[in-house]
């Protein structure tokens, strides 16, 4: 992988997950500029938690974030359209099963 | 109303000293507002807005019970825009100007650790309203300070320019420091009824807790001065003028303007 090219005139991105509350898993919400990820941490409480948004903030760097290539779209997620089998949808399901 | 450690006739001195607390927020509050639209970055922009708005929530809760106390019907919009200059009883530092970045930084962390020493004790103040503005107060400082003291250690401990500039921001603002703990019969009549801390146990504690910070920004702490300085009996500097001509502008034109 070739070295990032720095940036000097501004703060690196971060990515930023928040918990809207216990029991939920963490989800991202968008990002943001910071020196660090400390001061990522205070931005990201500034910028997404001010409504009462969450009880939990993860901040990443942007540039650790390796995604999926658009352009394998088709090989990476294609196969799996037809094995409907693969979802959980043949078994019955009692009356007394509430929250699935 | 809840009840008050004082009978009638010592109302107008908690009216002044509830005045002198919802003062230094609602000036600071007006000063932070100014950097809206002109911070460094969009980040520190929200963030200097969010604290200004707590400032300002919490002058609006300490100037409404000074209303209450004082008994003459004024609300907290009559209290906050229809004084004059000299009714004002907030400390100087709080309406010395923005200044560079590193000024208001300066200027910020001061005052929250002075608003967090005080409030923490004044949760078990015997006024019940001052306990309980007390202790939602304290935990909003809490933030503030974490907040100005991690960008007073990053300018401090950062380049030459921004320690060479913070250092002369200090220099600049710690003689109004003295005033926030010259301890008047108003503090001493207040302390005595329980109704707020000490002020030498505040300033003991804001010394320890402004040492810890300066050392970790690798600032030196500038030798205290006799000061001439008397905000908390309304006598102002210049600045303030300017403060109250641009924060008062629109209800002197439009008298009970409304959103």
């Amino acid at each position: 992988m070739s070295a990032p090219i720095e940036d000097n005139r501004h703060w690196p991105l971060y990515e930023v997950f928040v918990r809207a509350r216990g029991g939920l898993d963490h989800k991202h919400v968008g990002s943001l500029h910071a020196a660090d990820a400390r001061m990522a941490i205070d931005h990201a409480r500034d910028l997404y938690t001010r409504r009462l948004e969450g009880i939990s903030i993860w901040v990443v760097p942007s540039k650790e974030i390796t995604a999926s290539d658009p352009t394998e779209t088709d090989s990476l997620f294609e196969p799996a359209r037809d094995k409907i089998y693969r979802h959980p949808t043949f078994y019955e399901i009692p009356d007394e099963v509430k929250t699935l | 109303m809840s009840a008050m450690p004082f009978g009638r006739a010592e109302a107008p001195a908690l009216f002044r000293y509830v005045l002198r607390l919802g003062d230094l927020s609602l000036v600071l509050g007006q000063r932070l507002g100014e950097w809206v639209g002109h911070a460094p970055a969009l980040e520190e922009d929200l963030a200097l807005a969010n604290i200004a708005l707590d400032l300002v929530g919490q002058a609006r809760l300490l100037l409404t019970y000074a209303g209450d106390v004082e008994g003459l019907g004024r609300d907290e919009d009559d209290i906050a825009f229809l004084r004059e200059h000299g009714q004002y009883l907030n400390p100087v530092l709080a309406e010395q100007p923005n200044g560079d970045f590193g000024q208001t930084i300066v200027r910020q962390v001061l005052i929250d650790a002075f608003q967090l020493e005080l409030y923490e004790r004044m949760t078990a103040s015997t006024d019940e309203s001052l306990a309980a503005i007390a202790a939602k107060a304290v935990k909003e400082v809490r933030y503030h300070l974490r907040f100005s003291r991690n960008w007073l250690v990053r300018l401090g401990d950062g380049t030459p320019e921004s320690h060479a500039r913070v250092q002369s921001a200090l220099d600049a603002l710690w003689p109004y420091t003295v005033e926030l703990f010259a301890e008047d019969e108003l503090d001493r009549t207040m302390a005595d009824a329980g109704v707020a801390p000490r002020l030498p146990d505040v300033h003991a504690a804001w010394a320890r807790r402004i040492d810890e910070m300066l050392a970790e920004a690798t600032l030196v702490r500038p030798k205290d001065r006799a000061h001439s300085w008397h905000g908390k009996r309304g006598q102002h500097s210049e600045h303030l003028g300017y403060i109250l001509a641009e924060m008062q502008h629109l209800q002197r034109t439009y008298p009970e303007a409304r959103w």
